[in-house]
């Protein structure tokens, strides 16, 4: 449980970090919360060569709605999206899954940014962020949350590019997100996220496979009418999950199912 | 003896304020002046032949101070690791276990090699560029195929993989059987499962060449017994080895052993002229400590249609990894003799087949061996109450012996000493209002709603142990416990005692017995504990048996201190030593309570000049306690759980304890006790397995996060209660608790979630009854 030697540098603002990036190489890893990379490095499953340390970087972490845009910030934390009054107005799902994401310590440290830039299949808020169609902003350019989940842990991120805030849209209608798994501070077995938009139901699933899924073929069945539990029938259609120690590609596939028809009935 | 005050007082563990303020001292927060870090080298197979060991690349990392391999530590270790052999009275293939592999390894995260470097980061690093060539050999991983005539070899110069073979046969069981309105049979699987202390093995050395003396802290609940190994291992003597096993962070009988890397430590040290320190990481805790469990139990039950039981066939597979555990038999052993139960059987017969595999070795965890026990019988007991369509609380009650057949022999010839076991049943019964929960079972169930409730009653064996009992099948160990008490002249009192506190409280309990026994001040006890240079030997601290062998060593040395005063005061009271009493800390004589000498004053007089005639000065004495028979805790517990039939997810929605572990010297630790044992139980029937890979045998459940440590999410408020039965075994009349709630819970946990799936035509669930196991059983049972 002991890290490759690493160096370590401190930015204070967002150009720094982009220079010792470059600086670094391909070998640089950024450091926000730091709950998925050091447990990582500690098992010597990622030997990072350098760190460059985000934490310091002033007015990253800030929530605020401009519009019909909620903007969270890269290191705004966890336990911040969770309590945020801004965010349980403006986007209540979001703060409802901040509040399910690890336990105290993991929510007091992780950060917005560090889920989506790391990309695992088990995050929560990317499923939110494709559902939602938010973009992801970087020092380079903003990225569409569709564009942006490519495969298990890869982004369209340069190795100099650093995920500055998420754009969500507002929405405050009927929403729920159901986490299902075996431990109270686990990850998703399988995750699903329901939100009433515009007349119209966004439905996303977590850990189902490599990357978030927007379950269309659902959205569409309750747009022509299905009563939720025959729409959410579909929302296994196309899936391929893996298997793992904790759930079969089978039972994963049943619970999407029984997971979103239960976001929708449940959504207030 | 004096009127009580401090025994059965609820008062709080004196050490928790030092532990949890951080101010404890484990090994790890110790250095020693020139102290290099080990790091083991361990093997990334699970099965192979060293082709080579090349250590050419590591030698040049910064800071390393040496790197040894078996061929270096030939030179100052021999012989191998201890195993209970004589247990496994028809032994058929124990291999010896050198602490480090020489020509082959045998499990995965075997020790190959080891780095000493100036700092812990150094260690690790230069570890990681040893390069060991493997030439890899078949694996063997599925225990039942490894018993099989051909299978392939654990070992490849063993001749099959068979450690033991044991019959336990208790009465007629052929008649038993014939007798028989119904018989069921059902495979009991008790996966691997990781003790998980929180505190990892420590150790540190120090070995002073021109002494020949060592010094090794390690982090154990056996300070003497890794005392002995390391003087047969390294050839210092006894009396040159001091190990010292300070504040130790759990080890559920994880660290009730020598390890390997004990002796790793100790020999670095003398190789190297440095003292050593090695931490074991997590990962190398899940790889490298003992796991537990680790059985297949075949059972076969015969009872009569009126519900009373009659015959248990038990067959055990233990799956023993690549050596023999330390008492890696034992749990086998107990698990068979206690499989009756609480229960009145025509006859039982067990048998045990010791197995080897390419995996780390199973040893005691929690219970070893009565959880096992419990679960087999009680789950048994479930089998013939569904068969025969009869309440389970019923069945029990119909078999229980009643309070007048004790002492009681059970089938096997085990004599539990004492218990109300219909009493404990009837109190958990009324807590959780049961007549009202079977009426909301069955409206549930029209609902399309499956609620359980799950009965455990359980007994099981404390205080190991009497020697006539066990030496036979301990390998010819007496197990008595030892202590010194010593009162100081100016009345203070220090005891030193062979046990060792990890967790169990024993700071405070010790002294409340000394306390009551010596009429002293709580406060005025000091207890001493884990230093082999300061206390008397003793076998250590398992099997719950601190209290009911150590703790009754304690009050006999308090009587013999408090006869010795009473002459003394006798002779400063100028009265015969028959007139004198001793009342509460007071010695008087008989109807003039008035003039009295209390334990202090007698104290300093047992200092001074002027003592009786012919008496030596001092006030103290030792005891080596051997007690005349085990003791035997109960109880019931009940556990109430809904299934959710679409997800397969287990919801508690209340547990039951009553537990009934005879007097009581402190009731918050007992319930403590019973609280973290409960949590473990509940641990193993909902989400703990260690999993190794079938083909390659490496470890897969390698990190906490493929591993399901339950947390205070995962375990329900509990509701205890008890009832006391004294123990006539002993003169304080108690039983033990260490282990009970473990031994208890998952038989409760798992009988709750049959019971709930029971209209699904389920009659058995394997732990962990995981969400996606239980989806799965109830899909296929839907069909």
């Amino acid at each position: 449980m002991i890290p490759a030697a690493f160096e370590y540098a401190r930015a204070s603002s967002v150009d720094e970090a982009a220079k010792l990036l470059d600086q670094y190489g391909e070998d640089a890893k950024v450091l926000a919360g730091g709950h998925s990379l050091i447990p990582l490095m500690r098992l010597r499953l990622a030997q990072p060569k350098a760190l460059v340390d985000i934490n310091g970087i002033k007015g990253l972490d800030q929530i605020k709605v401009e519009g019909s845009k909620l903007h969270v910030g890269a290191l705004a934390r966890h336990v911040e999206i969770q309590n945020s009054e801004v965010v349980k107005d403006k986007l209540p799902i979001l703060a409802e899954v901040a509040g399910e994401v690890g336990d105290n310590q993991v929510r007091n440290m992780g950060t917005m940014g560090g889920v989506v830039a790391h990309a695992d299949a088990a995050g929560d808020y990317p499923t939110i962020a494709l559902i939602l169609d938010a973009e992801i902003v970087t020092n380079k350019r903003s990225i569409a949350a569709k564009d942006f989940f490519k495969d298990l842990f890869t982004t369209p991120l340069a190795a100099n590019e650093i995920v500055t805030e998420v754009v969500f849209p507002v929405a405050d209608g009927p929403h729920k997100y159901i986490k299902f798994r075996r431990r109270l501070f686990d990850w998703a077995i399988v995750g699903a996220a329901a939100q009433k938009m515009n007349g119209g139901w966004r439905i996303g699933l977590t850990n189902v496979g490599p990357t978030p899924v927007r379950a269309k073929a659902v959205e569409d069945a309750l747009q022509n009418g299905a009563k939720p539990e025959e729409a959410a029938q579909h929302a296994s259609d196309g899936l391929n999950p893996s298997g793992d120690l904790r759930a079969s590609p089978e039972y994963k596939k049943h619970l999407s199912r029984v997971l979103t028809r239960r976001a929708i009935e449940q959504a207030t | 003896m004096a009127v009580t005050t401090m025994i059965g007082a609820k008062i709080h563990r004196r050490e928790d304020p030092r532990l949890v303020t951080g101010h404890g001292s484990y090994v790890d927060d110790m250095q020693q002046v020139g102290m290099a870090y080990m790091s083991v080298v361990r093997s990334s197979q699970a099965h192979a032949r060293i082709k080579s060991i090349d250590i050419t690349d590591a030698s040049k990392a910064p800071g390393v101070v040496a790197i040894y391999t078996a061929r270096d530590f030939k030179a100052v270790l021999s012989g191998g690791l201890p195993v209970t052999e004589s247990l496994i009275a028809d032994k058929k293939y124990v291999p010896n276990q050198f602490p480090i592999a020489e020509s082959e390894v045998v499990y995965f995260g075997e020790p190959v090699a080891v780095v000493l470097a100036d700092e812990r980061y150094q260690a690790a690093d230069a570890a990681e560029r040893v390069q060991v060539e493997y030439e890899l050999l078949p694996v063997v991983v599925d225990f039942e195929k490894a018993m099989q005539n051909g299978s392939e070899k654990a070992h490849s110069d063993g001749p099959d993989n068979i450690a033991w073979d044991v019959n336990f046969p208790g009465g007629d069981i052929d008649a038993a059987f014939k007798e028989a309105d119904v018989t069921v049979k059902e495979r009991i699987i008790q996966q691997r499962v990781f003790p998980m202390s929180m505190e990892p093995r420590t150790v540190m050395a120090n070995f002073v060449p021109f002494a020949n003396q060592l010094t090794l802290w390690t982090s154990t609940q056996v300070p003497h017994f890794v005392r002995i190994f390391l003087c047969f291992g390294l050839g210092i003597p006894e009396s040159q080895i001091r190990v010292i096993a300070p504040d130790v962070g759990g080890g559920f009988g994880s660290k009730l052993r020598p390890y390997p890397e004990e002796y790793l430590a100790a020999a670095s040290s003398k190789l190297s002229g440095r003292p050593v320190k090695w931490v074991e990481g997590r990962t190398e805790n899940l790889q490298a400590t003992t796991h537990g469990r680790g059985h297949i139990f075949d059972i076969e039950v015969a009872a009569k249609k009126d519900g009373t039981l009659l015959g248990l066939k038990v067959t055990n597979l233990s799956d023993n990894g690549a050596y023999v555990g330390v008492f890696g038999a034992l749990q086998s052993a107990l698990a068979l003799l206690l499989a009756p139960g609480c229960y009145k059987w025509k006859a039982v017969h067990g048998r045990t087949v010791g197995i080897l595999t390419n995996k780390m070795s199973t040893d005691p965890y929690r219970g070893a061996g009565r959880p096992e026990a419990a679960h087999l019988v009680e789950r048994a007991v479930d089998l013939v109450a569904q068969e025969l369509k009869m309440d389970p609380a019923d069945l029990r009650r119909k078999n229980f012996p009643s309070e007048a057949e004790f002492p009681f022999t059970n089938a096997l010839g085990m004599v539990y000493d004492s218990g109300n076991y219909a009493k404990t049943l009837d109190k958990a019964q009324q807590m959780v209002g049961y007549e009202d929960l079977r009426r909301r079972q069955s409206e549930l169930r029209k609902q399309g709603r499956y609620l359980g409730i799950g009965l455990s009653t359980y007994v099981e064996i404390c205080g190991v142990g009497p020697s006539a009992a066990t030496s036979h099948v301990s390998g010819n160990l007496s197990l008595v416990e030892s202590s010194v008490v010593r009162v100081h002249p100016t009345g203070s009192v220090t005891v030193a005692v062979g046990t060792h506190s990890h967790g169990q409280g024993h700071d405070t309990t010790f002294a409340q017995i000394v306390a009551d026994a010596l009429g002293v001040p709580y406060d005025s006890v000091e207890i001493h504990h884990g230093d082999t240079a300061d206390t008397p030997f003793g076998y250590g601290t398992y099997g719950s048996r601190s209290l009911a062998v150590g703790g009754i060593s304690i009050y006999t040395s308090c009587q013999k201190v408090v006869d010795k005063a009473k002459k003394i005061a006798a002779h400063m009271l100028e009265a015969a030593d028959d007139d004198v009493v001793f009342d509460q800390g007071r010695f008087h004589v008989k109807g003039s309570p008035e003039r009295a000498k209390t334990m202090g004053e007698v104290a300093l007089a047992a200092h001074l000049p002027g003592l009786p005639e012919g008496m030596e000065a001092g006030l103290e004495a030792v005891t080596y306690f051997d007690p005349p028979n085990f003791t035997w805790p109960f109880g019931a517990h009940i556990c109430v759980v809904e299934v959710d039939p679409d997800t397969g997810a287990v919801d508690i929605q209340k547990y039951i304890a009553v537990d009934d572990c005879g007097n009581i010297i402190n009731p918050m630790i007992v319930d403590g006790q019973i609280h973290g044992g409960v949590a473990q139980g509940i641990g193993q029937a909902l989400f703990e397995e260690v999993v190794y890979a079938e083909d390659t045998g490496q470890l897969r459940t390698g990190t906490l996060l493929d591993y399901n440590i339950p947390g205070m999410g995962e375990i329900p408020e509990l509701e205890l209660d008890r009832t006391i039965t004294p123990s006539p075994t002993n003169v304080l009349g108690v039983k033990g608790v260490g282990e009970a709630g473990t031994i208890a819970a998952s038989a409760a946990v798992i009988n709750a979630v049959v019971d709930a799936l029971s209209p699904f035509g389920i009659k058995h669930v394997d732990m962990p009854a995981s969400p996606d196991r239980l989806w799965k059983m109830i899909k296929e049972a839907r069909k």
